[in-house]
């Protein structure tokens, strides 16, 4: 038996297959996976993400410690209530953790990192602002419960099950605290919606509003094909502390800048020597599944796949790879003994209900 | 609790067996292996003709999760395959005793029929694997 969230017995009553994720008893899906993906691209979902961390940062060297520890840099945020998406970089430059960071008000920072990581990543935190001498407060709220109401009716139904319309008019990676609730327009899917965390206790109460406005329970499964048909990474497959952010794709999330930060040297060394591999978007162009792991061949070397599955929305296997920087249109990945073509784009694959890149016929 | 058909013979693999009046012998995956699977949406198809061992892999079936082996519950010659499931993998989920199934096999050596298991032996199986 794992740890479980608060809505563990909400999850068991709606007929959730339950399994372990990172120590977590959480629902892999209710019936479908793959119904619960299009309700997503279509209409709205909810899916309870309680299993991540929240980590608050506060105190009058807040701001200045998440410069030093996080890749991207928060001075971009401007005004509390703004969101960024960061590496978090070992000396040598490999990924301990990706994660958001909100500015909620003078001193007072939000993270939310992933499940499987988060002790370490504390522990972390704890350690570089002692070794710097930073005066920080870092407080993982294990008291807090989390829901991420995705899909483009997402939004509406929030407002209204929350009676607060002006929810309505937060901006896209923005955050605001409602009656005691934290709530976010971020996500893992591609399309709109809310992030939300509250009490552990509050969170039976709003899963169960939710579902009663026809906001449709959805699994970590379908959060999977959601979250790669965006082209978005995930921790621990796409990414690691043996790769670093431009290797993986994460170029964008990295502010070189004037500042220190942990893993600047390195970052700047491997761009200075080039880079060696980087990350492509795949569309297998025959019938078949991509999957983590499978070895990708190309003229200028060999790659592997770190993502893949079958995207519900495009009907084609797809997956993020990471190959020879010299990798051109095409390659070949191998799959039980067998090669087959697949087609390199740049993700992401589907946004917002739509189809970004060109479908080959298979 | 999964649909087990009284007429059908079981592997421990999961796969069920249906013996034709002709000799032949239809193949598929049972209700409980596409339930545990999830949504299946790819299907690898044994070519026509190829001939297997009993126990040997022959299919695959991918569901969003992970691609399973399918395993020749009999020695013998494949003498069709479930064509349709190549766009519609998904009546394996709908039908995995009807339109679901697989491929079609002519035994090499009926006495093998005898290793299967039948519905009530299938049924302690599952029972035994959920305690």
């Amino acid at each position: 038996m794992g740890k479980q969230t608060a809505l563990y017995d909400a999850h068991r009553a709606a007929g959730a297959k339950l399994v372990d994720f990172g120590g977590w008893d959480m629902p892999l899906h209710y019936g479908s996976q793959i119904a619960e993906h299009h309700v997503v691209r279509r209409e709205a979902g909810v899916f309870d993400v309680s299993h991540m961390r929240v980590v608050d940062i506060t105190g009058f060297e807040a701001a200045t410690a998440l410069r030093y520890v996080l890749a991207n840099d928060i001075a971009k945020l401007g005004a509390p209530g703004r969101a960024l998406y960061s590496c978090m970089l070992r000396p040598d430059g490999g990924i301990l953790d990706d994660l958001i960071v909100y500015y909620r008000g003078a001193e007072s920072y939000r993270l939310v990192v992933n499940a499987v990581t988060a002790d370490k990543d504390v522990a972390w935190l704890k350690e570089q602002v002692a070794t710097a001498g930073y005066e920080v407060g870092i407080t993982s709220r294990t008291d807090l419960g989390m829901l991420a109401v995705q899909g483009p009716a997402a939004r509406d139904r929030v407002a209204a099950v929350l009676g607060k319309n002006d929810l309505l008019a937060l901006r896209p990676f923005s955050s605001c605290d409602v009656d005691g609730l934290f709530v976010a327009r971020t996500g893992y899917t591609g399309e709109d919606g809310f992030e939300i965390m509250l009490s552990r206790d509050e969170a039976p109460r709003l899963w169960a509003a939710l579902l009663a406005a026809q906001v449709v329970p959805c699994g970590l499964g379908a959060r999977d094909t959601l979250r790669l048909e965006a082209g978005m990474n995930l921790y621990g497959a796409d990414m690691d502390e043996t790769i670093t952010p431009l290797e993986c794709g994460l170029s964008w999330t990295v502010a070189i800048g004037e500042r220190d930060f942990v893993g600047r040297g390195a970052l700047q060394r491997q761009g200075a020597r080039g880079l060696e591999r980087k990350q492509v978007g795949l569309i297998l162009g025959d019938r078949g599944v991509l999957r983590g792991g499978q070895r990708v061949i190309t003229p200028a070397g060999e790659g592997l796949v770190t993502s893949g599955t079958f995207s519900p929305t495009m009907q084609r296997a797809i997956g993020l790879a990471r190959v020879p920087v010299a990798t051109a249109q095409n390659c070949d990945v191998e799959i039980r003994g067998k090669l087959k073509l697949a087609h390199c784009v740049a993700p992401p694959f589907v946004r917002n209900g739509r189809i970004q890149v060109a479908l080959p016929d298979v | 609790m999964s649909e087990i058909p009284e007429d059908l013979r079981f592997t421990p693999q999961h796969e069920w067996v249906r013996e034709n009046d002709d000799g032949t012998v239809d193949v598929g995956i049972t209700d409980h292996a596409q339930t545990a699977l999830g949504d299946l949406v790819f299907v690898e198809l044994p070519e026509a003709d190829a001939e297997f061992s009993q126990g040997d892999a022959c299919a695959v079936v991918e569901s969003v999760k992970a691609a399973s082996d399918v395993y020749a519950p009999l020695s013998g010659a494949v003498i069709a395959s479930n064509e349709g499931l190549t766009d519609a993998p998904e009546r394996v989920n709908e039908d995995p005793y009807g339109a679901g199934w697989i491929f079609k096999l002519r035994p090499a050596n009926p006495l093998e029929l005898e290793d299967l298991l039948n519905a009530d032996a299938y049924q302690q199986l599952l029972a035994e694997a959920d305690e």
